[in-house]
């Protein structure tokens, strides 16, 4: 692994435990093997050395670190990029089961902050009511932000939510137990439990597309390009131009989960 | 119990304790997944489960195979970015069976105004409509082709874009002013509303051309407020207090 | 959907201000309440059984057998609702053979089989094994078989092996209070390291749960104690109770002061979330944070508890004190979980709104199957009263003497 790559896999592999080495090494600790601490230090132990023991570990994947922006100046609210994603991926009917979504901000002249995103904003938003005094409005999309410091990855019991090395969040629905600790874990809301399957369910930045070099089925309809996707290690790809050129804010910096979902003009009552 | 004897306790509880523990590293060696662990704690075959997922949504590439003169058309107009399946709905299907399965051709007024329906919430200068009162009942494509739509007639009132800026203006004092008494509109301004702007005021002494106290009075209008200009604003422009579409707002 | 209508359902809508669309059902139900509240009365019965065996508080010992076996019979069904509340019940086997080591609750299984294995059935064990031998020895039929697989296959009662045992009986508690601290502490982590949510996220919260869960224990074991002693027609040993109720006192002081430090700090620090909390507090949790958990099950014990203690009255009134601030306890450290769990998802991570939880009544989460679950370790207690009584000793002791 060259010195690079590690460096920006550094989050990715870190906390990984190879499962064949765990087994090597707790067999070698048999007496301590049982407890708790065997397991935790098991972790920090492989860590060290993994790098070298696995050259190749990168092999069959493609080195590229996937992101959105989203310009808020540009979104419309049509709500196409919520409506796409249900078709696309199979996301169940229903306002409560969504993978992305579209919130309307209403900031009055006075007064609390008013957001609402009926049915995801898929059938559009209702008329305001008469005489709101509006100081500014605007459509925020809201989707996973596939954090490169994920906070539902650290607390998956099971390895069945992971980071791809293409830096996606993708959950593994054959293995996934349902303990909804990634969903209490995610402070985006963007996790829901999949009503049928009862497993957890995401955005996945429709991985199966862009896999075969077609644009996330939201990027694909978002009429006004207000969604811009692509490879952040890739200088050509578009999302590298835009962050070059607009000043960004990530939703809940303070968290320290590093989002890769970048906002263009968002305004300090996004969150 | 003789003394430097192992407790029979003891001697039993290893056996069940080493019996317990072989078990579980045995179970645990058969549970887990082949692929668990290759590329990091989890199952490796779960990305390729996600990576074959069908896909709905074909492209606009794959469209343009096809239909390049529609595509063509497009490239050229205000729908140059929307791409064909915001419309026309999900085509993975019809581009491996174009025969057989067809994709959605919206033809009535339900599509449409899903953007351009007005809201205060869309960005100034995104042309917008009030769908009940712009030709109720009529499809949208009476007027518009959907592939270039190149309004028929090009909106000469502002209200058409910017209609909560002329309602604020409607029922202000500023009512009877034009809008192209402060603002000059560049003709491209119509073609290409976002990229050419109108012109603003930039100075105390434009508000000053009516407002300071030897302005040229105008018969036909009721008492203008005046004020020293320069006394009165200090270094402050006049719209930081006053906003000019609604001037009497505070 | 017609306007009218849209209109009707808005007003019905459960939830005030705006939550995020994926937020509206709480994913964590009443059974992940029962959860840290079993595991709770497994920490503090044990921290009471260590009393009398390791800091020889003598005043105790009626209560030592007793302390383990309710601790025995709630690690025993402190995992059912957190299997039953899973979505895949069957995988939970995962948890094991591949946990992640970043993830708390991962580590439950491992901290489990420590705690059941290594520590409580051994400790039992050790403790009862001359018992178990005797036992097998005297019954016939099929529970002769039952008591000769309990001993292991271990026939040795010689003075030596006495010692031995109490020896390792011993060495096992002191292990065991640090473990005991670990599985209810770490259950606080659970929710204490979630730094999404402003009302979980809490470095005291693992604190908090570990001083509530010793005086949950406690009462509890008080009340077992109470109550088993009634229906056997045994008079109550008044120094224990008494004794019992001291310590009491001091642990409810101490986990009071822990929750007040906790929400003054949160006041006091004024963070971006303060202002759905205080919502949330005075809309939602008004009845079950303040009515019940700190003032019915925390201040009123306390003082009753004091007052009882402390004041001069017959023993018959005392006990009916002691019982009544016992239940009065459990109700209040049950409120305290329920306004944990529950009341971290009653408001939206967007801090903009609450939400609202309706308790079902039937499914694998709803009231029914708490019921269950919380009736369920009283049963097993009583099989394992049966099966090992903790008045053994006691008859040994008057023989003896």
């Amino acid at each position: 692994m060259s010195n690079d790559i590690k460096n920006n896999e550094e989050t990715k592999t870190n906390k990984v435990l190879d499962r064949r080495e765990f087994l090597d090494w707790c067999l070698k600790a048999v007496p301590a093997g049982l407890t708790m601490t065997a397991c935790g230090f098991s972790a920090g132990e492989l860590n060290a050395d993994e790098g070298k023991k696995h050259p190749a570990v990168n092999e069959s994947q493609a080195e590229a670190n996937y992101a959105m922006a989203i310009d808020i100046a540009k979104c419309i609210g049509c709500g196409r990029c919520a409506n796409a994603c249900k078709k696309e991926n199979k996301v169940p009917d229903g306002p409560h089961t969504v993978r992305t979504w579209v919130e309307r901000y209403v900031i009055p002249r006075e007064g609390e902050t008013m957001v609402d995103s009926p049915n995801a904003g898929i059938n559009g938003f209702p008329e305001l009511p008469e005489n709101t005094d509006i100081l500014k409005s605007f459509f925020v999309p809201k989707l996973c932000n596939h954090c490169s410091n994920p906070p539902c990855v650290q607390v998956c019991p099971v390895g069945a939510t992971f980071q791809t090395k293409d830096g996606v969040i993708l959950v593994d629905e054959k293995y996934c137990v349902g303990c909804r600790y990634c969903v209490q874990a995610c402070p985006y809301g963007a996790r829901y439990i999949h009503p049928t399957k009862n497993v957890a369910d995401k955005c996945t930045f429709c991985y199966h597309r862009i896999t075969k070099g077609l644009l996330p089925a939201c990027v694909e309809v978002c009429p006004t390009q207000a969604r811009i996707f692509g490879d952040l290690k890739k200088i050509s790809s578009p999302i590298h131009r835009f962050l070059r050129f607009h000043p960004i804010k990530a939703l809940k910096p303070e968290l320290n989960t590093r989002p890769k979902v970048f906002y263009a003009n968002a305004d300090q009552e996004v969150r | 119990m003789k003394t430097g004897k192992i407790p029979q306790q003891v001697v039993v509880l290893s056996l069940i304790s080493l019996v317990v523990i072989v078990s579980f590293f045995t179970m645990r060696f058969i549970l887990t997944p082949k692929s668990f662990g290759k590329y990091g704690h989890y199952r490796a075959d779960a990305i390729d489960d996600v990576k074959n997922l069908p896909i709905s949504y074909a492209g606009a590439k794959a469209c343009g195979d096809c239909h390049d003169e529609i595509v063509k058309l497009k490239s050229k107009g205000f729908h140059r970015g929307v791409s064909c399946e915001v419309c026309h709905g999900p085509s993975a299907g019809h581009t491996e069976d174009p025969t057989s399965i067809k994709p959605e051709a919206p033809r009535q007024r339900e599509g449409c105004p899903l953007c351009h329906n007005y809201s205060p919430s869309r960005p100034t200068g995104f042309p917008q409509i009030i769908t009940a009162q712009h030709n109720p009942g009529k499809p949208c494509m009476t007027c518009h082709r959907p592939h270039n739509p190149v309004p028929p007639v090009t909106p000469k009132d502002c209200s058409a874009c910017h209609r909560s800026i002329s309602a604020q203006k409607m029922v202000s004092r500023h009512a009877p002013l034009e809008c192209t008494t402060c603002h000059s509109v560049p003709k491209e301004h119509f073609k290409n509303p976002r990229f050419v702007r109108v012109e603003k005021p930039t100075t105390n002494e434009f508000c000053g051309k009516c407002h300071s106290s030897d302005a040229k009075a105008q018969a036909n209008l009721p008492p203008i407020p005046r004020i020293d200009v320069e006394k009165h604003a200090g270094r402050y422009l006049c719209w930081d207090c006053h906003y000019p579409h609604s001037p009497e707002a505070k | 959907m017609e306007p009218a209508i849209q209109q009707v359902v808005a007003a019905l809508e459960p939830f005030t201000g705006y939550i995020y669309p994926n937020e509206y059902y709480l994913q964590w139900e009443l059974l992940i309440v029962l959860y840290p509240y079993l595991t709770g009365l497994v920490a503090g019965a044990f921290i009471l059984a260590s009393l009398e065996r390791v800091f020889h508080v003598k005043a105790l010992l009626p209560v030592y057998r007793l302390a383990l076996l309710s601790a025995l019979a709630f690690l025993i069904a402190a995992p059912l609702p957190l299997m039953s509340h899973l979505g895949h019940p069957e995988r939970a086997w995962e948890m094991l053979v591949t946990p992640h080591t970043t993830s708390a609750m991962a580590m439950f299984g491992f901290v489990y089989a420590w705690y059941l294995l290594v520590v409580l059935l051994l400790e039992i064990w050790f403790d009862y094994r001359v018992d178990i031998i005797k036992l097998s020895n005297e019954k016939t039929g099929f529970m002769k078989l039952v008591y000769k697989v309990l001993t292991l296959g271990t026939t040795d009662v010689s003075p030596e092996a006495v010692k031995f045992d109490d020896k390792v009986g011993k060495f096992i508690t002191v292990v065991g209070i640090p473990s005991a601290f670990m599985l209810h502490g770490y259950v606080g982590f659970i929710f204490g390291s979630i730094k999404a949510n402003p009302w979980w996220s809490s470095v005291l919260m693992p604190v908090v749960f570990l001083f509530s869960a010793i005086v949950s224990g406690m009462a509890m074991v008080m009340l077992i104690y109470m109550v088993t002693s009634w229906v056997r027609w045994k008079t109550i040993d008044m120094a224990c109770v008494n004794k019992l109720a001291e310590f009491l006192i001091y642990v409810m002081l101490v986990d009071f002061t822990l929750e007040f430090l906790d929400f003054i700090h949160r006041l006091y620090e004024s963070e971006e979330s303060i202002q759905i909390l205080s919502q949330l507090i005075t809309d939602r949790l008004f009845i079950s944070l303040i009515l019940l958990q700190v003032l019915m099950g925390g201040l009123v014990p306390l003082v009753g508890l004091l007052v009882a203690r402390f004041g001069k009255f017959p023993d018959e009134m005392r006990k009916m004190f002691y019982f009544v601030c016992g239940v009065l306890i459990q109700v209040g450290i049950f409120s305290m979980r329920w306004n944990v769990v529950i009341g971290g998802q009653m408001f939206s991570k967007s801090l903009r709104g609450l939400t609202v939880y309706k308790v079902h009544l039937l499914g694998l989460e709803g009231l029914l199957m708490a019921i269950v679950l919380l009736v369920l370790p009283l049963v097993v207690l009583a099989v394992l009263l049966k099966l090992l009584p903790p008045w053994l000793a006691e008859k040994q002791e008057q023989k003896t003497a």
